[in-house]
């Protein structure tokens, strides 16, 4: 055995170098086998950039799939559950995607490049269930997760930050828009989109320019206070802008193994991304039959009294228990005790009162109090700037 | 002529949020301001082109979280942004770095004393059960150990209740705690100059006492017993200056109905025969309310917008004899660029935070010397902060704005009135101390708005210029603020209210006064409580 010290069963992205030099906390997690930050020097300062002015987050591990070919598009249509030909070139859309039984393996993004090609963005690994779900189409289905490097730049100063390094009329980019700039002689694509509910950029380059490209912005973007930013104040940003994160606020589909562990679209509150009047696409059948007989569970979003997250707590209404929370935080910025939860149908009506049963501990005293919460419409972070064309300065 | 339900005189942030729960429970309020802006000393204004300036107050920490909450403070544009991280610059060139990490924070003090390092996790846990205790009555009219009635005896039980709990040496720290010097507080605990030096600061802020005067580290106390985001003692600054807090709560109140009124000076509060009817503006305009509500400090309300005849004596006596000393001024500063201070990382942790240039007790007590001079400091205690580091709102790209609040500078200059040259030659003493830490910041400044108690007292409405509204001190605190018999926000003529910083529980930015005054008034007026509970603090 001849290990050497910085020897590691981690893979790097291919920003590496310049996130371990940010990396003022040391402090890692593995993400699909790579090595990313937790935290680079505090989480709520990081937050806090991103909310006031400018996070930059590494998504370069996340999985990216590229499909191209004459049937691409109606590979893609039959796959997931929104009208693919809806998104037009240069567009970006949310979706998710089930297995036959209508029950969610993931969520992702689609990406139309061009005509005939287009790239699946996805939590999970899909490679197996892509390849069988193209039996049939002529398409390639390529992982080209290693290929493509990726930031996301988000907060209200995001798009000066980009401008400032030269990506001239990027205000007039509209959200899940996607342009394409030089840099270096290199593509440069730029999408509207993000994960943290407000003006946000995601930014995709080949992996031998992004040494270049994170040094280029950091640069750039100093006037206007940008930051790099970790896992846990995505984490913060995204159940303030009431984002699902796969894996936590639902079990693909593929990995349960226990039965009526998965989810529908409509138990996650995903309903509006299916479109019920495309003729075929995985789970339709039994999507129609749970409008029919009705749905298990569904998804609400609580306003929680107090200041104490409701971490994993159990949900009641009266003496009965009716659901579980799956993620929970307190959001600094819209000052709200926010909980996700998958309850019973039988209630969790918008403006529904429910009892939050949560445990704490100060210093090894444990502490339960039964928090009332209230089902609401909608996430507690969601600024206009979010949406408006042009971009606003902040 | 309309009549409302209720009047409060001054747009403050308390008056804004007294009213807007007052108009959250139905009834029609009037806001009147003598200003043509809302906000009294929390307040956002643009002096200089695109810059905007937090021209009083200029951070945030005590505003309570159960009020922003409840009253959709974030969903009318407020939004607290912490920053992490102070220091000190010492004369020898070195500088105490107060990282907001613990681990390096032990470090930094080990640098100086490793037994004040170990010792600081003493200091904290000490400083932290004292918050603990009045975190709780932050959000509650003060017990009134002077009244039978049964609410205030079941008050009182409950308050005597959480200090014996504290067993009998608690008790008798606590004692000690709320009427001790700042000084004599942190000697009990460090040895190095510049950290008692670093954290006596907010033992002074606002105060005309110095580092050695009894009562100073219940002033340290009360610069910690706030949070952002449950990190108690933790700062922030307001996205956009803290006109933000005032601009938000003003469209809370609107959205419950609420009105405001500017460029409304209140000569009078009227009083028909033992009632408070409504109020006379100075150009002669009448506003009728059985409900009037006063956010001015207590010797404004008392000594110059209510008759004496229509007070008892005692009050008037009281409010004569009410403490309320002048003793802080303020630069508001637009650069051109980010200064260098000397030994510290541009832009670093510790140069986004507060940044001080006294380092040791005695060159802070030697400031407080000049105060009773009756002369500003020629070595002012400085708290400075340059916010744009962190809000891209308050100055263009590139540049930047800083805020430089000062002490002492006395109400009066020798016991005659300010001066324009004496205000420059103030101005010129705190720039002068800044650029011998600070080599390029003289060459940076394009615009300087300078504030002695003159200016705060003409502009904002603050006697003598006190920042709280009265001094913090234990004869001023809980039951006996502003005065014994008067602490429960009543006045003493019926239908006549005070909502103020010079009310429980005293001065900043913290919307508790405002808060608890609004619960006492819509329990007078039989009406269903708006005012949340405070969060227990567990
Ligand atoms: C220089 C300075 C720095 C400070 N720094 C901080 C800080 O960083 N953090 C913090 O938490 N606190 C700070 N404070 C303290 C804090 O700002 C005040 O305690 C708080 O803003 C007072 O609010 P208030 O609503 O009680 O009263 P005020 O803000 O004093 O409001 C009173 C209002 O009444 C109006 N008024 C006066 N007379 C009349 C009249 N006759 N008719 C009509 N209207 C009238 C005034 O114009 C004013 O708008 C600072 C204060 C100052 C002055």
């Amino acid at each position: 055995m001849s290990r050497k010290q910085g020897d590691t069963m981690m893979l790097e992205t291919p920003f590496h170098s310049r996130v371990a030099l940010a990396n003022e906390l040391n402090l890692w997690e593995a993400w699909s086998g790579y090595t990313t930050p937790s935290a680079y020097f505090d989480v709520e300062l990081e937050y806090f950039a991103v909310r006031s002015a400018a996070g930059v987050f590494d998504l370069s591990p996340m999985n990216k799939y590229r499909i191209t070919g004459p049937d691409a598009g109606a590979f893609l249509n039959r796959l997931v559950t929104r009208d693919v030909g809806k998104i037009g070139v240069d567009r970006v859309g949310y979706t998710v995607w089930c297995d036959n039984a209508g029950q969610v393996m993931d969520d992702g993004t689609i990406f139309h490049l061009a005509e005939n090609d287009y790239r699946l963005c996805a939590y999970a690994r899909a490679m197996d269930w892509l390849s069988w779900s193209a039996l049939g189409f002529d398409v390639s289905v390529v992982d080209e997760s290693a290929e493509v490097a990726a930031l996301a730049v988000q907060g209200p100063t995001s798009c000066s930050c980009l401008q400032s390094m030269g990506l001239d009329g990027l205000e007039t980019l509209k959200p899940f828009g996607i342009a394409h700039f030089d840099f270096e002689g290199e593509d440069l694509m730029v999408s509207r989109t993000g994960f943290t509910g407000d003006l946000g950029y995601e930014v995709w380059i080949a992996p031998n320019k992004a040494e270049t490209l994170w040094d280029k912005l950091f640069e750039a973007g100093k006037p206007y206070m940008i930051k790099p930013f970790g896992s846990q104040a995505l984490e913060l940003t995204r159940i303030e802008t009431g984002f699902l994160q796969a894996g936590v606020d639902f079990v693909p589909a593929q990995e349960t193994i226990r039965p009526g562990r998965s989810r529908s679209p409509f138990e996650l509150g995903l309903g509006w991304l299916v479109d019920l009047n495309k003729p075929v696409f995985n789970g339709r059948q039994a999507l129609i039959r749970e409008q029919q007989i009705g749905s298990r569970y569904h998804f609400v979003i609580l306003d929680v009294d107090g200041n104490k997250p409701a971490h994993n707590s159990f949900l009641f209404k009266g003496q009965q228990q009716v659901g579980t929370v799956t993620s929970a935080a307190w959001c600094p910025t819209a000052k709200s005790n926010v909980a996700f939860a998958q309850i019973e149908t039988a209630c969790g009506d918008i403006g529904d009162q429910l009892v939050a049963e949560i445990y704490y501990e100060k210093e090894l005293h444990w502490t339960r109090v039964l928090a009332p919460c209230k089902v609401i419409d909608g996430a507690v972070f969601n600024p206009a700037r979010r949406r408006m064309t042009p971009a606003v300065a902040y | 002529m309309k009549k409302y339900d209720a009047i409060v005189i001054g747009a403050g942030h308390n008056g804004l949020t007294n009213g807007a729960y007052l108009a959250k429970a139905g009834l029609d309020v009037l806001v009147v301001e003598r200003n043509a802006y809302i906000g009294g000393a929390t307040v956002s204004r643009e002096l200089h082109k695109d810059w905007i300036y937090s021209n009083c107050s200029y951070v945030c920490s005590l505003l309570r979280p159960e009020i922003a909450r409840d009253l959709e403070l974030p969903r009318h544009g407020l939004q607290v942004v912490p920053y992490g991280g102070s220091a000190t610059l010492m004369k020898n060139g070195d500088h105490f770095g107060y990282y907001y990490d613990h681990e390096r924070l032990h470090r930094e003090m080990a640098r100086f004393s490793q037994r004040d390092a170990n010792a600081y996790e003493r200091y904290l846990a000490d400083v932290m059960k004292q918050t603990r205790l009045i975190r709780p009555y932050l959000m509650r009219r003060p017990p009134d150990p002077t009244s039978l009635k049964l609410r205030d005896l079941k008050d009182l039980v409950e308050f005597a209740g959480s200090f014996t709990a504290l067993g009998e040496e608690g008790l008798a720290d606590t004692l000690k705690f709320w009427t001790m010097s700042v000084g004599d507080f942190l000697e009990q605990y460090f040895e190095t100059d510049v950290i008692k030096a670093h954290l006596a600061g907010s033992g002074i802020i606002g105060t005309a006492l110095g580092v050695y005067s009894p009562g100073t580290a219940y002033v340290l106390l009360h610069h910690y017993m706030g949070d952002v985001d449950g990190n108690v003692g933790a700062w922030g600054f307001a996205r956009g200056g803290m006109g933000a807090v005032s601009s938000a709560l003003a469209k809370s109140y609107q959205s419950y109905g609420g009105e405001i009124l500017c460029d409304a000076d209140v000569d009078r509060i009227l009083v028909r025969n033992g009632r408070a009817v409504g109020v006379a503006l100075d150009n002669g305009d009448e506003y009728h309310a059985p409900v009037v509500v006063s956010n001015l400090d207590p010797k404004r309300t008392f000594l110059d917008v209510m008759d004496a005849t229509d007070l008892p004596p005692d009050v008037v006596k009281k409010a004569r004899n009410f403490k309320i000393r002048g003793s802080s001024g303020k630069l508001n500063i637009a650069l051109d660029g980010l200064p260098t201070f000397r030994g510290v990382e541009k832009g670093g942790p510790l140069a986004t935070g507060e940044m001080h240039l006294s380092d040791s007790l005695e060159v802070l007590e030697r400031a407080y010397d000049d105060w009773k001079d009756g002369t500003w400091s020629k070595e002012p205690y400085v708290d400075m902060l340059i916010p744009s580091q962190i809000d891209p709102t308050m100055a263009p790209p590139g540049k930047h704005m800083m805020t430089v609040f000062v002490q002492y500078a006395p109400p009066k200059i020798k016991g005659r009135e300010w001066t324009d040259e004496d205000k420059a030659g103030f101005e010129r003493t705190v720039i002068d101390q800044i650029a011998s830490y600070s080599p390029d910041f003289k060459d940076l400044i394009l615009h300087c708005e300078t504030r002695t108690p003159r200016e705060l007292e003409a502009e904002v409405g603050l006697t003598e210029g006190n920042i709280f509204q009265g001094e913090l001190t234990f004869d001023q605190l809980l039951f006996n603020r502003p005065f014994p018999g008067y602490a429960q926000y009543r006045g003493p003529v019926k239908g006549m209210y005070m909502c103020g910083s010079g009310t429980h529980p005293g001065g900043g930015v913290m919307s508790a006064p405002g808060a608890n005054a609004a619960r006492e008034i819509l329990q007078d007026l039989k009406k269903d409580n708006t005012v949340p509970e405070g969060y227990a603090d567990d």
